[in-house]
């Protein structure tokens, strides 16, 4: 009895096919741009923290000029630092466990008739652990090339695809600019950031080699600490602001002509941005689940004349009540799972399609995939229920004359 | 109790419509007694409570006070969902309009009163197929009503009040929207359903021609019988 109902309420849908599709679409609209939103909001969310994980959570960055994230860091106006700058952070600081020099520029890499043009970074063994490294093939290049300044590289997966295409890279010669270093060792695929950068666009040189070959001087410009485990960031922070400060020679009540970032602050503010995001897309999402569902409410209220007239006959040849509102019941769950159903395969599709454009990670929630189908679903069967439940309910005579 | 008790008996019906000023009177105390196997017109100018007295004998409508009787059972006893079941097994409707559903073949028409007898598919399609064939219509079972004349959709209506097996059709004004041969075909088959399958018609109409197939003319003036008479029938 239940599968003839189901299977005359297939029957009506497809008979009502107009109708059905305006309803279909009510839900598949609704639900798709809420779970396409949700989806990609929270990809975001998962990036921007995975960013900050792979940049070590307890990873401080000390720039030369004044404060903040823009602050003129690596302008040539602002005293660098030297590579004893960071031995003796590392050797006097007990709150701190890595100082990794770390001096980087803009070169055109070159290999046979291809180039493309990069970021050159110049580092002790050291960053490996400072900036969560690793290496895919080969080897990162010894702390003896290092300290004598030999023409060996890593390159980042990008330089594989700009410059050697099918051909391996470990042994190949890299020329840049003058230099032509051999390439001793491929770096794991870091990705893009949340905020476009491509962490994999590098070739890494040792820091004596850049300050050599590359930059004739032996400036560093950056270096990345971190901090040891059990001790507070405030802590470190205040401990390298003293050290530099004397090793720099500021003077008391002079300002500091550097700057000590922490990744944590920067994450957090880049977490609370997202968040924000997040938020306004889910709002979006959620005036699009309100918008579907107004669609269906007027569909299936505009259709009720029609049914009324339908309820009339079928209750004349002598269906009672509640055979008329099962057929009307099974017919919206129907409807409604099929316009789920639906939504959620086109909001699935549509985030992770976006999600791939943008670079993100993919993260479907089911919460959110089950709250955007309850509500479009019960819109659906609330909607074409109760009407018809009114109608069922009246003598025939009078949903016969409906008008 | 079909032999002990007239098929339908209204006793002192009345129908009112509206309250205070936009009152309407429809009915103003019916008595009608029908046995068995006859074949009534209703006729009467128009707003005499033609349709609200058909609409009450197919409880279709409750009347506002009155008894009825259905084969001694009190109509008026019976709840919502039982009148369903009395229209389903007893009772089939003819309606000037047609009243088919749209987008929906005649075959499919002619079932709607099966299904809800719980009757299986197979068997559903036989009964409404055999339908279709008194009505002549067998060959038009796949078209909708949108591609059927009128004359056919009122057949299709007519073979859809027979499927279930009715003890009365109630017919108003069948041929009201139909040309003089139509409406001979349509009479003709209603007779013909009278006499070999002994079904009840009451039948409204306006037109004399029509009225004279029937063995009993009932006249309506202003919401009661004025005229009660046997006549001759045709054919
Ligand atoms: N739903 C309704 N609401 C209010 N008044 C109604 C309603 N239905 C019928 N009436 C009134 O009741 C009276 C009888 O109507 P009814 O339809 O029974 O007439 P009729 O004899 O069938 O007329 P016709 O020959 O035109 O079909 C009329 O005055 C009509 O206006
Ligand atoms: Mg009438």
């Amino acid at each position: 009895m239940l599968w003839e109902t189901i299977r005359l309420a297939v029957q009506a849908i497809f008979r009502n096919m107009l109708r059905s599709f305006l309803t279909v679409l009510g839900i598949v609209i609704g639900v798709g741009a809420v779970i396409a939103m949700v989806t990609v909001g929270q990809g975001s969310q998962t990036q921007v923290t995975a960013d900050v994980e792979s940049l070590g959570s307890n990873t401080l960055i000390i720039r030369p000029g004044v404060g903040g994230m823009g602050g003129g860091g690596g302008l040539s106006a602002d005293r660098s630092f030297v590579r004893a700058d960071a031995e003796a952070l590392r050797e006097e600081l007990s709150s701190i466990e890595i100082a990794a020099p770390y001096s980087m520029t803009n070169i055109t890499a070159v290999y046979g008739n291809e180039n493309h043009f990069t970021q050159l970074a110049g580092a002790e063994t050291t960053l490996m652990d400072a900036m969560n490294w690793s290496i895919a093939e080969g080897r990162i290049f010894t702390d003896a090339e290092e300290k004598a300044g030999r023409a060996v590289c890593v390159i980042g997966e990008t330089i594989i695809e700009e410059l050697f295409f099918n051909i391996n890279p470990i042994g190949e010669k890299l020329r840049l600019r003058s230099l032509s270093c051999e390439v001793v060792g491929i770096l794991a695929a870091k990705g893009v950031t949340s905020y476009g950068d491509d962490q994999d666009d590098i070739v890494a040189i040792p820091l004596k080699t850049f300050q050599r070959r590359v930059a004739g001087n032996n400036d560093v410009s950056l270096i990345y600490v971190t901090v040891r485990d059990g001790v507070s960031t405030d802590r470190a922070i205040r401990d390298i602001e003293i050290l530099m400060r004397e090793r720099r020679r500021i003077s008391a009540g002079e300002e500091d002509d550097f700057s000590v970032m922490d990744m944590k602050q920067i994450a957090s503010v880049l977490s609370g941005i997202t968040a924000v995001l997040t938020g306004l897309l889910s709002s979006v999402a959620a005036v699009s689940l309100l918008v579907g569902g107004i669609g269906i409410m007027n569909i299936m209220l505009v259709s009720v004349t029609e049914r009324t007239r339908e309820i009339g006959i079928r209750l004349a040849v002598g269906a009672q009540t509640g055979q008329v509102m099962l057929q009307f019941l099974v017919e919206a769950i129907v409807l409604s799972l099929l316009g789920g159903l639906l939504g959620i395969v086109l909001g699935l599709g549509l985030g992770a399609l976006a999600s791939n454009l943008m670079s993100i990670p993919f993260v479907p929630d089911p919460r959110v995939i089950l709250i955007a189908f309850a509500f479009s679903a019960g819109v659906g069967v609330i909607f074409g229920y109760f009407p018809a439940r009114r109608a069922a309910q009246m003598d025939p005579i009078e949903a016969l004359r409906h008008q | 109790m079909a032999g002990t008790a007239p098929l339908i008996e209204l006793r002192g019906i009345t129908k009112v419509y509206g309250a205070g000023e936009a009152e309407v009177r429809a009915l103003r105390g019916v008595d009608l007694t029908i046995t068995a196997g006859e074949f009534v017109a209703i006729m009467g100018p128009s707003g005499s409570g033609k349709s609200t007295v058909m609409n009450v004998l197919g409880c279709l409508d409750t009347p506002t006070s009155g008894t009825f009787l259905f084969e001694g059972v009190d109509v008026g006893k019976l709840d919502h969902d039982q009148r369903a079941l009395l229209r389903r097994n007893y009772l089939g409707f003819v309606f000037q309009g047609y009243n088919l559903l749209p987008r929906t073949t005649a075959l499919e028409n002619v079932e709607l009163p099966l299904i809800y007898k719980g009757l299986p598919r197979g068997e559903r399609q036989r009964m409404a197929l055999e339908a279709l064939d008194k009505v002549g219509l067998s060959h038009r079972a796949d078209h909708d009503p949108s591609q059927l004349s009128g004359g056919q959709q009122q057949r299709v209506a007519i073979a859809r009040a027979l499927a279930g097996g009715p003890d009365v059709i109630l017919a108003d004004e069948p041929t009201g929207n139909l040309d003089t041969e139509r409406s001979r075909e349509i009479m003709d088959l209603l007779s013909g359903l009278n006499k070999t399958e002994n079904i009840t018609i009451v039948m409204v109409t306006h037109e004399e021609d029509m009225a004279e197939y029937a063995r009993r003319l009932v006249s309506f003036v202003d919401g009661h019988i004025e005229q009660d008479t046997k006549t001759p029938g045709k054919g």
